[in-house]
């Protein structure tokens, strides 16, 4: 039964470290009556030290391969604010839950399977579109990584289905040999060798966890729709903060850069002309930095060219140029053209690196484009550095 | 997906209709509906709509699919590039997918 004990324990270090006492029985048994007195000793029967039941946990129930965790299906406050968190990059890296089978309502030996990542938002997703029914959801380990980009690295793969059907004994839950896996993970998952090797069936289920009930209404069929991949505006709205913190470590680097470069002048380096200069340069790199994160991922299927790199070059050149003519003036022609170049390079080497994150760009592609983008955005930095020097003088 | 497109004349993805038996997983996995099934043999239909994921290839039971599925993201190319293409991965944990 240890799988289900460990399938209630957040994996994350700071709960490992953080023991939770366990709370003493009289607390629990008898200020209770009946059905929720019988609820909460199944709890405490598997608290364990070091371990803390996660609040999504409303119970556990009885299968035939020992206790299975049975789980809310509304999110709670917490869940929430914490889905915003993982979403501004903040506390990413320990947003997982710990892989296994857990339940979903009161589900039977008919009961559908479905099988997802142990990352919290993919969970989440999962048991909002579960509401009201009755399932079994199987968790596979991906380190806390989504399904897609999980089964892109084989994390989500036939080898770690294989060991959670091992581990969990799902065939002695369910009577059935079917499991539903997200499309998506086809990339990782091989239904012809898991069938081989395990006798499960995968059926494969809709690409949006938000179609999953209309699939199982459905009788497990998709629709074309519910095959293909979309990238629409929330979808790109979502992946921005993520983009843009990204951007902004090495963006520090290159503002520190910018001073030093800013204050060369006739007498080697003036503290006082690199303050004077430096805010036009930093407002060049930050336009860049919104016109290449932002600007480009909103605006993306109606900016002109296939390469990215091309993309962000147009959307770079529209953000810079009100800082250079409007604001640059004074740094004259040279100074003016500089600060484009800042802009309209660093706009379109982030939106290049945003094909990582679309679901579209094939590898073949995004190398294509790198290898005319790269040297171009190069020679326009050095370019640009040369210009703001010479601008000074 | 036709109203966002990318590079044209660059993908991998190769079939050998010979070796197709026609049984669809191709049409199913793919989340580009590259494929379409004729006269029970597989057809590329929209090559340019290929992504590269290698859903396809590792899902046919006859190997009738090759396709060479990669990360599509610079971080790993530039990495590919420097390291080689095996030892390639993203700028740290957080750095992409
Ligand atoms: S590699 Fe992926 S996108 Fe390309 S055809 Fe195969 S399944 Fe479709
Ligand atoms: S998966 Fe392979 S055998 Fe099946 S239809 Fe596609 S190409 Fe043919």
């Amino acid at each position: 039964m240890s799988e289900n004990e460990s399938a209630c324990a957040c994996t994350s270090k700071s709960s490992q470290v953080a023991l939770m006492p366990s709370m003493p029985s009289s607390c629990v048994s008898e200020s209770c009556c009946g059905a929720s007195m019988e609820k909460a000793s199944s709890m405490q029967n598997h608290e364990k030290a070091g371990y803390r039941i996660m609040p999504f946990v409303e119970e556990f129930i009885p299968t035939d391969a020992g206790d299975v965790p049975m789980i809310r299906t509304e999110l709670t406050y917490g869940d929430i604010l914490s889905n915003i968190n993982v979403r501004l990059n903040i506390k990413r890296d320990d947003y997982k839950i710990a892989s296994g089978l857990y339940a979903v309502g009161r589900p039977s030996k008919d009961s559908p399977v479905v099988v997802t990542a142990n990352y919290k938002l993919s969970f989440d997703h999962l048991r909002k579109a579960l509401y009201g029914r009755t399932a079994w959801i199987l968790i596979l380990d991906t380190l806390g990584v989504n399904v897609w980009c999980a089964a892109g690295k084989g994390t989500f793969g036939t080898n770690e289905l294989k060991r959670q059907i091992g581990l969990t004994g799902i065939e002695k839950v369910v009577g059935h040999r079917k499991l539903i896996l997200p499309q998506l993970a086809a990339t990782g998952v091989s239904a012809v060798s898991l069938k081989k090797q395990t006798g499960f069936e995968v059926i494969w289920g809709p690409v949006r966890t938000e179609d999953l009930g209309l699939f199982l209404d459905n009788d497990m069929n998709a629709d074309k729709k519910m095959r293909q991949v979309t990238f629409g505006l929330i979808d790109r709205l979502v992946v921005i903060p993520v983009e843009a913190s990204l951007a902004l470590k090495p963006a520090f680097y290159i503002l520190a850069a910018l001073f030093i470069l800013s204050g060369i002048s006739p007498d080697i380096f003036s503290f006082k002309i690199a303050i004077d200069r430096w805010p036009l340069s930093f407002a060049a790199v930050l336009m860049g930095i919104f016109a290449g994160t932002v600007l480009t991922p909103v605006l993306l299927p109606f900016v002109y060219g296939n390469a990215f790199a091309m993309k962000g070059l147009i959307t770079g050149f529209a953000a810079g140029l009100p800082v250079a003519l409007f604001w640059g003036s004074r740094e004259g022609a040279q100074g003016m053209i500089a600060l484009m170049l800042i802009t309209v390079s660093i706009s379109s080497y982030l939106a290049m690196n945003f094909t990582g994150t679309t679901p579209f760009t094939s590898p073949s592609g995004v190398e294509k484009e790198m290898r005319i983008g790269i040297p171009l955005q190069v020679s326009a930095v050095i370019l640009a550095i040369i210009l703001w020097i010479i601008a000074a003088f | 997906m036709k109203k966002l497109r990318y590079m044209t004349g660059v993908t991998t993805l190769k079939l050998d209709q010979d070796s197709c038996v026609g049984c669809g997983n191709c049409e199913t996995v793919c989340p580009h509906a590259v494929f379409q099934i004729e006269n029970k043999k597989a057809v590329i239909t929209d090559p340019d709509g290929c992504m590269e994921c290698g859903a396809c290839q590792n899902n046919c039971p006859t190997l009738a699919i090759t396709v060479e599925p990669g990360v599509g993201c610079a971080a790993y190319i530039i990495s590919g590039w420097i390291y080689g293409r095996e030892n390639a991965s993203c700028g740290g944990p957080n750095g992409c997918c």
